[in-house]
């Protein structure tokens, strides 16, 4: 009986969800619908300023409260106490320089921003190269490229069970890692808990994503290099190798640090795996994740927000050369 | 100019016959392999009895196949105590994405058809304020925008947003999907609707037509490729997010999505591995689908530099 009333309003709620979603939509299609026709109605002089109003004050707005003031606002916060009550001027930032753990989690993150990068896009690089010269490529490339539909959280799931470790010597090995590595005739550990190992690990995970995107964009730029100089280097007799080092990599040496930008900005702010693998645990923590733990469970908003400005700090110089990068190549065109 | 275009394919086609060797084409195979083994492992899990996923690594159903559904229907309609199964957190993710898609959408392509067609002062400043916003992790606009949601801003004494009460709903995830999403949808679909040709937008304007029946009739259903585009991103970004429900779910159950379940299973749970293959690979399902569905949009949206921040 219980059971049955459990589910009654289990779908009451199903329901009802549905129905929310359904009016949400209605009622915001119906907005946009009403400006549009009441704008029409209107004289040119006033559509004149009724089309900025419609058109750009809402992503305005939007952008100024969702990001700018809140940019600002975390800037402020940096300087104060948990609450944001009292200034405390840099103190938040000395805390995050000298404590031991945090240190790790800079270290962790130091860590993040070289492998991660060098592999995805070492991956990447070779597979785009290897498929350029397949008849049929498709199959491959969206094998290789799938993990990049898949959740975070659903890798880090994925991957947890690849390093699933068995305590008990009488139970056979679950985890894929373990047992290849009992076929090796190594005794398997608890791999997840043995630091430093247990980051790259995690790095894996990472590698595992984001090599498919490296893959697309190089495979692309591999695609546009002209035949002629590809041809014209076979006629040089130039080996596969020296064809690759000497002619591709040069050739698309922009898109290359492109993508390895774009992979550090990712790795820097990793944060679904770390939650789903390790929480955080056993030397694994990342400053997103110590920024989440600091200002949404021990509820310290200041270490939080100088966490995040830290975590800034860090992009920025990314951003502003990929900024430029894409500036220079759209005037290029 | 066709002509000249199939030509240069056949002469790729032939170029790459020269270059194409066995031995690249058995190492691309053998990586794809690689990087398939484990999803497959934990979709063939996921069909495994309990005792025998516990007991026996996955590669050996290969010689005693022994398969089942139960982990699904347990997993999808089985609830625990207060728990509810994870066919209602599937709800919630369904509740948060399509919102979560539709309104940053509608708000750029507003947007970019502003800043790509109207003549104002300022259009380019506006164009790179918002291009520049991309620098600007989430991690940052958390905490503000945790504090504005659930107790409205004030200066002072006076409120100049009241807080509505919005805590505990969808509204709060829907409105910051929005906000992050919006830089990077104003400038793929600005990118876009500002190549569309002048003489076209010119020509429907000597009509009579005003700017709203321009962006209507023209604009809108010229823009389709480019809103499939990022409506493929930002519906992948939405359903595969965990760190913006986290945030602004606000631990309530009710409208927790998927993710913030599957996450807390692995970490109360990590070692029902019935439960959290099936429940992963849910969790994949759909994501997976529209990805192979719509590859081409989403390559094309990639290309086009669109690198969520």
């Amino acid at each position: 009986m219980l059971e049955i009333a459990a589910r009654q309003t289990q779908l009451e709620q199903a329901f009802s969800k549905l129905i929310g979603l359904v009016l949400t939509v209605l009622v915001f299609a119906l907005l946009v619908a009403a400006a549009f026709w009441l704008a029409e109605r209107t004289s040119e002089k006033i559509q004149r300023y009724v089309k900025y109003l419609i058109f750009l004050t809402p992503a305005l707005i939007f952008l100024f409260i969702g990001l700018i003031g809140p940019a600002f606002r975390t800037l402020y916060l940096s300087f104060r106490d948990a609450r944001g009550e009292n200034f405390v001027g840099w103190e938040n930032y000395q805390w995050a320089f000298t404590q031991p753990e945090i240190l790790e989690v800079l270290k962790n993150t130091g860590i993040w921003m070289v492998v991660a990068p060098l592999a995805s896009t070492g991956f990447g690089l070779t597979i785009a190269v290897l498929t350029d010269r397949m008849r049929r490529p498709g199959l491959v490339k969206s094998l290789i490229f799938m993990p990049m539909a898949i959740s975070f959280v659903g890798a880090g799931i994925i991957w947890k069970f690849v390093y699933q470790f068995q305590p008990n010597d009488r139970v056979a090995e679950i985890g894929l890692l373990s047992q290849i590595a009992e076929w090796l005739g190594f005794v398997p550990t608890n791999w997840i808990l043995t630091s430093p190992l247990n980051t790259f690990l995690l790095i894996i995970v990472f590698v595992w994503i984001q090599t498919g995107f490296a893959m697309v964009v190089l495979s692309a730029a591999i695609k546009a290099i002209p035949d002629e100089i590809l041809e014209a280097s076979m006629l040089d007799g130039a080996s596969g190798w020296k064809r690759f080092s000497k002619v591709t990599v040069p050739m698309i040496r922009g898109t290359i640090i492109v993508v390895l930008s774009t992979i550090t900005i990712g790795a820097l702010k990793v944060f679904d795996i770390i939650r789903t693998m390790t929480g955080g645990n056993f030397k694994t923590s990342v400053i997103a994740n110590e920024m989440y733990n600091q200002s949404f469970r021990a509820l310290n908003y200041g270490t939080g927000s100088a966490l995040a400005i830290i975590l800034f700090i860090g992009i920025l110089p990314l951003v502003i050369y990929n900024v430029i990068h894409l500036r220079r190549e759209r005037a290029e065109r | 100019m066709k002509i000249l275009k199939r030509n240069k394919a056949r002469d790729i086609e032939t170029v790459k016959t020269h270059l194409s060797s066995p031995w690249a084409s058995f190492a691309a195979i053998l990586l794809a392999t690689l990087w398939t083994i484990p999803t497959f492992g934990l979709f063939v899990t996921s069909f495994r009895p309990s005792t025998g996923i516990n007991t026996s690594g996955w590669w050996t159903t290969i010689t005693k196949p022994e398969f089942t559904l139960e982990n699904y229907s347990r997993v999808l309609f089985e609830g625990r105590g207060a728990t509810p199964p994870l066919s209602q957190y599937f709800l919630n993710t369904f509740a948060i994405v399509v919102p979560s898609t539709i309104i940053p959408i509608t708000i750029a392509i507003f947007a970019a058809y502003a800043i790509a067609w109207f003549d104002f002062k300022g259009r380019n400043f506006i164009f790179f304020s918002i291009f520049a916003l991309q620098v600007i992790p989430l991690q940052m606009s958390l905490i503000p925008l945790l504090q504005l949601f659930s107790g409205g801003l004030h200066i002072g004494s006076v409120t100049v947003i009241p807080s509505f009460g919005i805590t505990g709903t969808f509204i709060p995830i829907w409105l910051a999907h929005t906000m992050f999403g919006l830089p990077l949808a104003i400038f793929l679909l600005h990118n876009f609707i500002a190549q569309l040709p002048r003489e076209l937008i010119e020509a429907a304007r000597v009509d009579g037509a005003d700017y709203f029946k321009l962006f209507r009739q023209i604009v809108l259903p010229l823009s389709i490729p480019a809103i499939a585009s990022f409506a493929i991103f930002q519906f992948l970004w939405v359903w595969n997010d965990l760190l913006v429900a986290l945030t602004f779910g606000g631990g309530k159950r009710e409208i927790a999505p998927l993710m913030v379940r599957l996450a807390e299973m692995t970490g109360t749970r990590g070692g029902d591995w019935e439960l959290l293959t099936a429940g992963a690979f849910v969790s994949i399902l759909v994501p997976v689908a529209v990805f192979f569905a719509l590859q081409r949009y989403f390559v094309r949206g990639l290309l086009a530099g669109s690198v969520k921040g």
